[in-house]
């Protein structure tokens, strides 16, 4: 009876793994078949002869994965936020039509590919790849191999674009973080004996470190304390700390997330250690941890595309529609979550895609309109892209003064 | 005097590990079970200490005493649903469940109170008149300084290692601790209620982590789900260091891997710390298997 039970459990693992292949070769193969007709290239970027039909009943399908629960939450919600105020402004508005889905990965690379299935047997048609770096990249291999167009919002390591076609970002690639961190530094005049403290076993912050290292040596920039820690020892920061007073550095670079980081500024503070301290897009969050005093983050500087207290009116509209939805001013990352879905947007009408084309005809149009436009957002103007998908925008640099992020230039 | 503030520092990071240990060695010796669930016991107890103050507005000695509780709660809870019916599994079974626990509670944390980091409240501050904060005592001059956690956490170690001393040598509980650890059957021929007893033991280990997750939270003031789980694998490192099952070689396991790795990382390399704290241990076990005040084990031949 028992090795029956058995049998019967077997089968139905067997058959319910046959229904997977199924469904993704089913996927697959609708894909190849439109490939002879899109291979073309030419439609791509003529524009479609019914392109005025984009209010069609239908609408787009637009999904991406992120952390909304895990230690990377607040990266995952904001983005998904972010994008959800796009989509409701532009459906409102009439026209292009969006469908936004957004699925958990918990910051986790193996559950990013199943929420990227979800939302493939969802019919996803264009894709806002993965909120975060490592899950990013898992998914970025799985959207290139099915040819569906992705536009990632924050996920900055450049493995989730090297090698492929159709993956852009909207934010900076590591190395770009680092260098432009050196080159602020170096321009504005912040410091002369510059200490980094860095995560050793994270590609985030070795990315930026290697690169700001590079960049300061080639302009001659004196970092007289280069420490580390990694995951297990990121608790006491005193030695990292003591090395840097010691060999007098005036600034002190963290190309981290806001959570060591809030650390360190405690510790500092307790040391009687007061440098200045610069920070790159992870240290955007640290205002909103409960029960953070902002006062240990008074005079911190950081580089990020993005700036809640500008006055322009696109960014203005936007801060106060995300107050008003999720009662917190939004973060870099729910401003690259709501571009996105703009560029979508502004990339659809210009290809004048219609919601009922396939994710690969899409696809196609995307990368040619992507590496042709350029868009105005509130994370930068004039953005273009490059046939890599990398951005070019140019950073702001902003500092936190009485608990709130005011811009620098 | 760089070496003396690296030597503080040390003694800082190692209380806290010792604070832990201290929890881990005492479930070790009675029990002679290992309770990896024991970091995020402390993670329970540091969570409702921060409810209770931030929340809930109660002065911060009952926030502690809450977090108590409920952790002793917790410690017999856990104890019954998931180590009990084991009793007579063998020890790796028992090992997993224990890791399965200890999952358990990172996750229901992770449902109950999300992941968005929560800054603890240090409650070992003092306010000058200017309104500035002192966290710790100025020595020569202000080049050394130790902050209050430290001196609080030392206290606590020691009070806690005397008290357990005690408590195991010279009550009638204590005593049924000790014939537990010899021999589980022998004691129950004797009339000793080993579930009740192993119960007690859990009771007190659990309380004992509450107390150390709000020092090891006053101390680094992160809290999130997974506080607990990095911390408690360092102190167990320092149990074994200082010879698992013993009360004193929980102190200074914890003492000497703290120093250890600040030395390490202040003196060879930030990166390689770890590598070094663990290459440490492992000449130590080399030498002495049982750790630094271990019982000796005689293997009969």
């Amino acid at each position: 009876m028992k090795k029956f039970t058995c049998f019967l459990i077997a089968l139905a693992m067997v058959m319910s793994l046959a229904a997977c292949g199924g469904s993704s070769n089913g996927g697959s193969s609708t894909g190849g078949s439109t490939t002879p007709a899109a291979s073309g290239g030419s439609t791509a970027t003529e524009p479609a002869p019914d392109g005025s039909t984009e209010a069609a009943a239908g609408a787009f399908k637009i999904g991406g994965t992120g952390p909304l629960t895990g230690g990377a939450a607040i990266y995952g919600n904001a983005a998904k936020n972010g994008a959800q105020i796009a989509v409701d402004e532009i459906n409102a508005a009439g026209g292009i039509q969006f469908d936004l889905r957004y699925e958990d990965d918990t910051h986790d690379a193996e559950k990013a590919v199943n929420a990227y299935n979800a939302l493939k047997d969802w019919g996803m048609q264009i894709s806002l790849g993965s909120v975060t770096s490592k899950p990013c990249e898992a998914t970025s291999t799985e959207t290139y191999a099915d040819r569906i167009f992705a536009l990632t919002p924050s996920a900055s390591s450049t493995a989730v674009i090297e090698g492929k076609d159709n993956q852009f970002q909207m934010c900076f690639t590591d190395p770009n973080q680092g260098t432009a961190s050196a080159q602020y530094i170096a321009e504005q005049n912040l410091g002369t004996k510059i200490a980094i403290i860095w995560k050793n076993d994270d590609v985030y912050s070795k990315g930026i470190h290697d690169t700001f290292i590079d960049e300061a040596n080639a302009r001659g920039m004196a970092v007289v304390s280069d420490t580390t820690f990694a995951d297990g020892n990121d608790t006491d920061f005193s030695v990292q700390l003591s090395d840097a007073q010691k060999n007098g550095a005036d600034l002190v670079f963290l190309p981290m997330y806001y959570q060591p980081a809030s650390l360190i500024f405690a510790q500092a503070n307790a040391m009687g250690y007061a440098p200045k301290w610069f920070g790159v897009d992870g240290m955007d969050g640290i205002l909103t941890m409960e029960g953070f005093d902002p006062a240990l983050a008074e005079g911190v500087m950081l580089l990020t595309p993005f700036n809640a207290d500008a006055t322009d009116a696109k960014t203005a509209n936007f801060v106060q529609k995300y107050q008003d939805a999720f009662g917190e001013i939004p973060n870099q990352f729910a401003a690259d979550g709501y571009d996105c879905v703009y560029a979508y947007a502004q990339a659809l009408q210009a290809a004048g895609a219609t919601p009922d084309m396939t994710a690969e005809q899409l696809n196609d149009l995307m990368i040619a309109q992507f590496t042709s436009m350029t868009f105005d957002g509130i994370t930068g103007t004039s953005m273009t892209w490059d046939a890599s998908g990398a951005v070019s925008k140019s950073p702001k640099g902003m500092i936190i003064q009485n608990g709130a992020y005011v811009g620098m230039d | 005097m760089s070496f003396l503030n690296y030597l503080i520092s040390g003694i800082s990071l190692g209380s806290i590990y010792a604070i832990i240990a201290l929890g881990y060695t005492m479930v070790y010796g009675i029990a002679k079970m290992l309770n990896f669930a024991h970091g995020d016991v402390i993670m329970v107890g540091a969570y409702i200490c921060f409810y209770s103050v931030s929340r809930f507005g109660l002065p911060a000695p009952v926030g502690v005493l809450a977090a108590v509780l409920v952790c002793t709660a917790l410690g017999i809870v856990v104890e019954r649903l998931a180590y009990k019916p084991l009793r007579a599994a063998p020890s790796l079974a028992v090992l997993i469940t224990a890791i399965g626990v200890s999952y358990f509670l990172q996750n229901a944390a992770l449902l109950l109170w999300t992941s968005n980091p929560k800054v603890f409240p240090n409650f070992f501050a003092a306010k000058k008149a200017d309104g500035t904060v002192i966290t710790g005592i100025d020595l020569a001059g202000g080049q050394l300084t130790i902050s209050y956690v430290t001196i609080v956490t030392i206290a606590a170690c020691v009070i806690i290692m005397l008290a357990l001393t005690w408590f195991t040598g010279n009550t009638k509980m204590g005593k049924a601790m000790r014939a537990c650890s010899e021999d589980k059957g022998a004691a129950q021929l004797m009339g000793i209620d080993v579930n009740s007893t192993i119960s007690v033991t859990f009771a007190i280990g659990s309380g004992l982590a509450a107390i150390a997750g709000v020092l090891l939270c006053s101390a680094y003031p992160n809290l999130v789900p997974t506080t607990g789980s990095m911390p408690g694998i360092k102190a167990f490192t320092a149990a074994v260091f200082g010879g698992i099952g013993s009360i004193p070689g929980a102190l200074l396991g914890g003492i000497l891997l703290g120093v250890l790795e600040i030395f390490a990382k202040a003196y060879i390399s930030t990166q390689l710390s770890d590598a070094i704290v663990f290459a440490a241990l492992i000449v130590v076990l080399l030498v002495k298997p049982s750790g630094l005040l271990g019982k000796p084990i005689r293997e009969k031949v």
